[in-house]
Parts: structure tokens; sequence; C-alpha cells
């Protein structure tokens, strides 16, 4: 039989069982907790007088500030970001070499709503088994029913998840009232429209499709996995050879059935080929002696447990998959069966590929802290807590004053009526702290240089409103028999020093002398 | 079709490519790919349909929207001086001798000034305003009109030396080539240089200070110190519209200098005008 391969595939659907556990109630608290951090943050308050606004975490981009409880980042802070983005690529390195895809499993988003939406759609339609039902079923009244109510709550799930991003840009409260009122702008509603899509139909109709076709996460992994790292798999040496009693017994007569059916042919009986073994296929080094195999069958069952509960619809006894998100579930699944069955648990476990020598043999595998601590994961905690302490190093060193000098070059200086050399600076003065500051101006340099503010700028002082900067033009002077004034460039240092606490922060530049 | 291969470990026909050994596999698409892609097809002819797209032989296809770039930086434009009309009001009654630097209408004021003037003066002046050869640095403390906030408004909207405008700020110099003998030049020369260089003929410098006082003091000042109401640059300072070297000052001097600038009312609005003499004023020689 050829048949021309298909071009395009339908989705296959996926029922997931309902399954409990340790990892399932694990996942069940990751999945409140997670959920509970992104729909509850933006609604915590956060004093910080009457100038700043008072939610805890905000991003504002229209006042170009991060607030992140007592910490406040400006733009040209962002170097936070980007060492808190490098954290977070080496944390996922150090996890995923250490622990496979725990990302994935546990707490990625997509996990996460696909989670929740199975748990919305387990209630409303019932188990697996009542799922594959109505999934058949005609389109009756009842069907109608509870797939409209399904995606009902899907779509308020999916609104709320839009909701509750934009909640994160602006004061909550005011936004909540102005979207209720349908005057908030229409950046807002666009935004929820947009997230509220995505999540409707990733969680509800898409799932493992994003994982496998949209995510470049699971091929990345692979070149961070090695065969120490501990992931989800299955012990195919205790396992095997898998099969049911009733499995066992049809087996048994269809291999006698074949074995009749050979004799019978005679010697010349190649036109009755015996019927191989149905397992055949899923087994390496050919077909299994039936009676010894009979005698001495593995732990698994073939209940088809592991692949009833997993969201991914694969079967984690055919040995690593790109589509295995390790969610473990199979794990609690096929633990239960154990259980049941008298036999030891972690048939599918957490493991390290690299025991499956030593347990094949009979011998404890090695200790799991053995596993974990290797020349890569150690080097990424160190490299990801170096990048740690250096941002909370940096925290604590900034001042609440800075500035910064950028020296006019066009020209590079002017000559004023009475020969003297000018040189023109825009200096920004940064307030970071909650009050008004006066911030005085001053330089120092090895050559007398005169220093003016424009507008006059009384003693030398600017006021620098709370938290806010201020753009100040200052003016640096050489008299005409000064040297520097005839030097190409002279060395000088902006000062700058809160009147009130006495602070002070400088920054280096250069003068211009007059081109002989 | 022919010779088709099946990878031993999936099942699935493989494509025949290989590289470093390995088969690539022929796994069908997803379907719903296939959606996202007569998606984007349909949203291609849609978006046709709705913005401009299809060049014609003049022009190209407006779209049913009716969008413009044009339109949309106009409305852009628009929306802005909406904005700002309390502001462009202010600027317009504000006396400009008072408005302090720090103020709001200032800092308004300053910025519209500083983007016409990009857009209308950078092209003698210089973008950052230090001028050239015959077009005066404005940065610096040296007015040939006047460097106060009034006076630096009033030639900007009535320019110099137009005939356009009957205000313009008008003065001429005399072309003393055929007046002065030769001699006569060198030594007014010699004396302007004397002003500001040690280095100078002592004995013919005296001689062009008595030639200065008969024919050139009267508008640059007995002491050459100049005339901000006669445009008269000041001789004795370090600044020179043209260069103080002894070869220039004589082409000066023989031909005169007619240095003029538009009538900047004429063609700016009130309010850019105003803008356009807060920004020079704040730019450091302001007086």
């Amino acid at each position: 039989m050829s048949s021309t391969p298909k071009l395009y595939a339908a989705r296959e659907p996926i029922f997931p069982r309902r399954v409990s556990g340790r990892f399932r109630r694990f996942k069940w608290a990751i999945l409140v907790v997670t959920l509970g951090i992104y729909y509850l943050t933006p609604w915590i308050r956060w004093d910080r007088g009457p100038s700043l606004p008072d939610q805890a975490v905000l991003v504002d981009m229209a006042g170009r500030r991060f607030y992140f409880f007592w910490i406040e980042i400006w733009p040209h802070e962002f170097y936070f970001v980007a060492g808190l983005l490098i954290m977070a690529g080496l944390g996922l390195f150090l996890f995923t070499s250490a622990l496979g895809r725990v990302w994935c499993g546990y707490t990625c988003p997509q996990t996460v709503w696909t989670d929740l939406f199975i748990l919305v759609e387990r209630w409303i339609e019932g188990d697996r088994n009542a799922r594959v039902r109505l999934h058949r079923a005609n389109w009756d009244v009842r069907k109608v029913r509870l797939r409209l109510t399904k995606w009902f709550v899907w779509l308020m799930i999916a609104v709320a998840t839009g909701g509750a991003w934009v909640f994160y840009f602006t004061d909550a409260p005011t936004l909540l009232v102005d979207l209720v009122q349908f005057q908030a702008h229409p950046a807002a509603y666009i935004t929820i429209a947009i997230l509220t899509a995505t999540t409707f139909v990733f969680g509800g109709f898409m799932r493992e499709q994003v994982c496998i076709y949209m995510c470049p996460w699971p091929r990345i992994q692979a070149a961070m996995m090695d065969p120490d790292t501990i992931t989800v798999a299955y012990r195919e040496w205790r396992g095997e050879p898998r099969g049911k009693g009733n499995v066992r017994k049809r087996d048994r007569l269809a291999a006698e059935k074949a074995e009749r059916e050979v004799r019978a042919a005679g010697p010349g009986g190649a036109r009755y080929p015996a019927t191989p073994y149905p397992n055949a296929a899923l087994q390496v080094g050919g077909t299994p002696k039936i009676t010894a195999a009979e005698q001495e069958h593995g732990d698994c069952i073939d209940c088809m447990a592991c692949v009833n509960v997993c969201p991914m619809g694969i079967d984690i006894r055919d040995g690593q998959q790109m589509e295995c998100i390790t969610c473990a579930l199979c794990i609690d699944a096929c633990d239960e069966v154990m259980d049941k069955i008298g036999k030891p648990r972690g048939l599918i476990d957490y493991l390290a590929l690299s025991d499956e020598p030593a347990e094949r043999a009979g011998n404890p595998p090695k200790k799991i802290w053995r596993h974990v601590l290797r020349p890569r994961t150690i080097l990424y905690t160190a490299l990801w807590g170096a990048i740690g302490l250096g941002l909370v190093y940096a925290l604590f060193i900034r001042s609440d004053i800075e500035l910064t000098v950028s020296p006019v070059r066009n020209p590079t200086y002017v000559v004023q009526s009475d020969g003297a050399i000018r040189n023109i600076y825009d200096v920004r003065l940064r307030n970071k702290s909650g009050e008004d500051r006066e911030f005085h101006l001053s330089l120092t340099s090895d050559e007398t240089l005169r220093i003016d503010l424009e507008g006059g700028g009384r003693d030398l002082t600017v006021d620098v409103p709370a938290n806010s900067t201020v753009l100040q033009r200052v003016y640096v002077t050489a008299r005409s028999e000064d040297p520097a004034a005839t030097i190409d460039s002279t060395d000088l240092r902006f000062w700058v020093e809160d009147i009130t606490t006495g602070d002070r922060a400088s920054l280096a530049t250069n003068f211009n002398g007059r081109v002989q | 079709m022919t010779d088709k291969k099946i990878d031993d470990t999936t099942g699935v026909e493989t494509t025949g490519h290989t590289w470093d050994g390995i088969e690539e596999l022929n796994n069908p698409l997803p379907r719903w790919w296939l959606w996202t892609f007569y998606a984007t097809i349909i949203w291609g002819v849609g978006y046709t349909i709705a913005y401009p797209a299809w060049p014609m032989i003049s022009g190209a296809t407006s779209g049913l929207l009716g969008f413009s770039t044009r339109a949309e930086v106009a409305s852009d434009i628009a929306a802005h001086e909406a904005e700002n009309a309390d502001l462009v009001v202010a600027l317009n009654e504000a006396d400009l001798a008072v408005l302090a630097p720090g103020d709001d209408l200032h800092r308004y004021a300053s910025a519209r000034g500083a983007s016409v003037f990009r857009a209308q003066c950078s092209q003698c002046h210089g973008s950052g305003a230090a001028g050239a050869v015959g077009y005066p640095n404005l940065l610096d403390d040296d007015w040939l009109w006047g460097g106060d906030i009034t006076a630096i408004e009033a030639t900007i909207r009535h320019g110099i030396r137009n005939e356009t405008d009957p205000d313009a700020r008008w003065s001429q110099m005399p072309a003393y080539d055929g007046i002065f003998e030769t001699a006569e030049i060198d030594a007014v020369v010699e004396y302007v240089v004397s002003l500001s260089d040690p280095e100078h003929d002592a004995a013919l410098a005296a001689e062009g200070s008595i030639l200065f006082a008969d024919n050139c003091a009267a508008c640059h000042g007995e002491n050459a110190e100049g005339n901000t109401d006669m445009g008269a640059p000041n001789l004795g300072d370090a600044i020179w519209l043209y260069g103080r070297d002894r070869d220039t000052l004589e082409y000066t001097v023989r031909n005169a200098r007619f240095g003029v600038m538009p009538a900047w009312g004429q063609r700016l609005s009130d309010e850019d005008v105003r803008a356009v003499a807060v920004y020079v004023h704040s730019l450091g020689g302001g007086e």
C-alpha cells in the first residue's frame, strides 16, 4: 500500500484525564501562586509620598519610570533590566541543565493557563471519558450548552488575563473605573483584546501546538541537557516487556494461531507468514520469545494511564521526546497504578539517563546531588550569583543625585568681544530623591576657569524639583590672558553638591582653547 | 513518490536530504499553520483595499480608509497646535524683556524657536548658531544691531538692508576705493589693526587715526567702539565678521560690506518670530 504522504495534518484532540498525586498538588500550588502574583500585583499599594504614584509595581511609560516597591528605575538605569534578563536567561540554563524542562512543565504561562483551562473544561464537561463521548456526540442542545458554557468561562478568564496586564502600566483602580465606563485609552482596550484572544485561543484550542510548533524553547533545550540531567523518564528496563493479563492471553492465542497456520502450510508454507508479535515494532532487538516473555513480564501493565493523563498526548514510554514538557503528571498516574498492583513506585520517575546502565544491572543509581552538582551547573550558578550580587551592589551605591555633561561641540568654542574663550556645556542634573533640592555647581581644574549658568543662576545654584531632571546650560570662560584660552585642551571636572544633604557627584570633561 | 525512504526510529518518511548523516523527516505541517497562511493572504488583500497600495499610471489607489501619512502628519501638527494654543497666545502677548529662563513660556518659546531656527536660519548662521565669515556668530556677546531681546526681535522681524520692509535695519558703508589713495587706505587699515594688536606700525597708525576721525568715526565712533543704531561694528574687540588680517581689512575699506537678512516677519508667524528671538537671545550672548 503506497499512500502519498499528507502535506498537512489536523490536530489530534487530546483529552487529559484527571490525576492526583504529589506532582499534581505541587502544580496546583504553583498555579495558584503564579496566577495570584499576576492578577493581584497591580493592586498592591505602596506609599511614596504625594508626588509619586502609590502603586507598588508600575511601569510608567509616559513618566519614564519603573517602580518596584522601594526601588525606582530611571531610563538611564536600564542596565538593571538588562541584568535581570541575563539572570533570567542563566537561571533558565541552570534549571534546564540540572532538572530538564521544569520551566515548561511547571511555570511557563502556556502550561499554567492551559492547566487552568483544562480544569474548567473538566468541571463543565466531565473527565476524559465524558469529554471523548461529548467530542464524538452529535451537536445537540446539551453539547451546545456545555460548549458555550465552557467557552464563556474561558473567555472570562482570558479577559481577566488581558485586563490584568494593562494594570501594570497605569494606576490600576483609576484604569478599572475608566475601563468600565468606556473612558479608557483605546490602547488599553486593544491590548486587552489582543491578550484575550491569545489567551482564549492558546489555552483553549492550541495548547500543545504552541509548545510543539510555535515555541523555540523545546529545540534550544536539547543543547542544555545531558545524560546527567534529571528528567522525567520511563524505566524501560523495569517495565518491559509490558502487557496486561488479557493482552498476554490474546498475544499467546494469536501466536499459537500463527504457529498452527505455519504448521498447516507445511514445509513450503511461505504463503502464510507468521503473524508478528503485536508489540514487535516497539522492541529493539526483534520479536521476544513468547513463552519466556509471558512468564517474565515487566512491571508495566500497559494500562495507558501515563498516556491518558498526558496534556501533550505522547507516550513517555517511547523515550525522550521533544514534545514532553516534563510536567510529571505521568509519574503521578503511574505511581497510583503501581500502588494498586502492589509494585514499587517510580516506574516512571525523575531520573538521570546516565544511571540506566547501573539500574539495568540492578545497582543503585548515583545520588541526585551528584548529578546536579557538575561543572556546568556550578558555572551557571556562579555566573548567575555574580550578576545578581553586581546588581544588588549597583542598587545600593546608587546616589540620589547624578549629573551627565555633554559639551557643546558646535562650535567647539566661542570668542567673546574681549578675547575671552567660552565653552558651552549641557549639564543634566538628576534629583532622584522625593524632595525638591537645591544643587550647587562648581568646577575644578589646574588652570583658571570661570563658571556661569545660563539665566544668571544666583550663586551657581539650580533648583531641581523632586524626582526629576533639569537640563542646565553652563558656560565656562577663560580670559584671553589665561593659559586655558590658548591651550588646545584643558581637563576640568564639574561638581554638583546637594546643599541640603552635602551629597556630591562629579564628572570630568575638557575645555577647548582657541585654535592658533 | 519513487524510492520512498522511511526512517527506522520514527516510521516517518524522509525527504531524502541528508546533512552530516542526519536525514530530514518529512512530517506533515499542522493544518492550522495552513490557516494562518490563508489568513495572511486575506489580510494582504484586505490591506491593499483599505490602504493606499496599487500603483496606477499617475499615483496609486488611495484605499477605502483614505489614509495618508501626509494627512496624518497634518493632523498631528494640528493637534499639537491646538494643545499649545494657550502658550501661543501667551507668547504673542508676553513682554519678552521680562520673560525669565525657567518659565514654562520661556521653555516653550526657546524650544519652538530652536526648531524654527534649524529650519530657517541655520543655512547661514549654522546649526549651532556659530555663524561663518560674513554671517554673525550668535553665541558671542558682540551685536551689530543690539543684543537685547527687543533689538534681536526687531532685527529678525524686519531683516537687514532689505528693501521690501521699510523698517528693516539699514546702513551702508561707503566704498573708499577711489576716495582714498592707496597709501591712505593702508594708513586707516594700520590704525584699525593698532586698536587690538600691539604689533603694528605706530607712525602709520597715527596717520590713519586722523583719516579715521574725519571719515569713519561718524558711524564707528570716536574710539571705533561701533554703533548698534547704524549696525557699525566695534573695531577694537576680538570679534571680526569678515576677518582682521590686513588684506581683508583693505578689501573691506575699498569695497565696503553689505550683509543682508530677509525680513522674517513677512515669512513667519508672529509667534515664530518671537520664539526665534527668545531662542537666539538665550544662546549665551544676549544682553
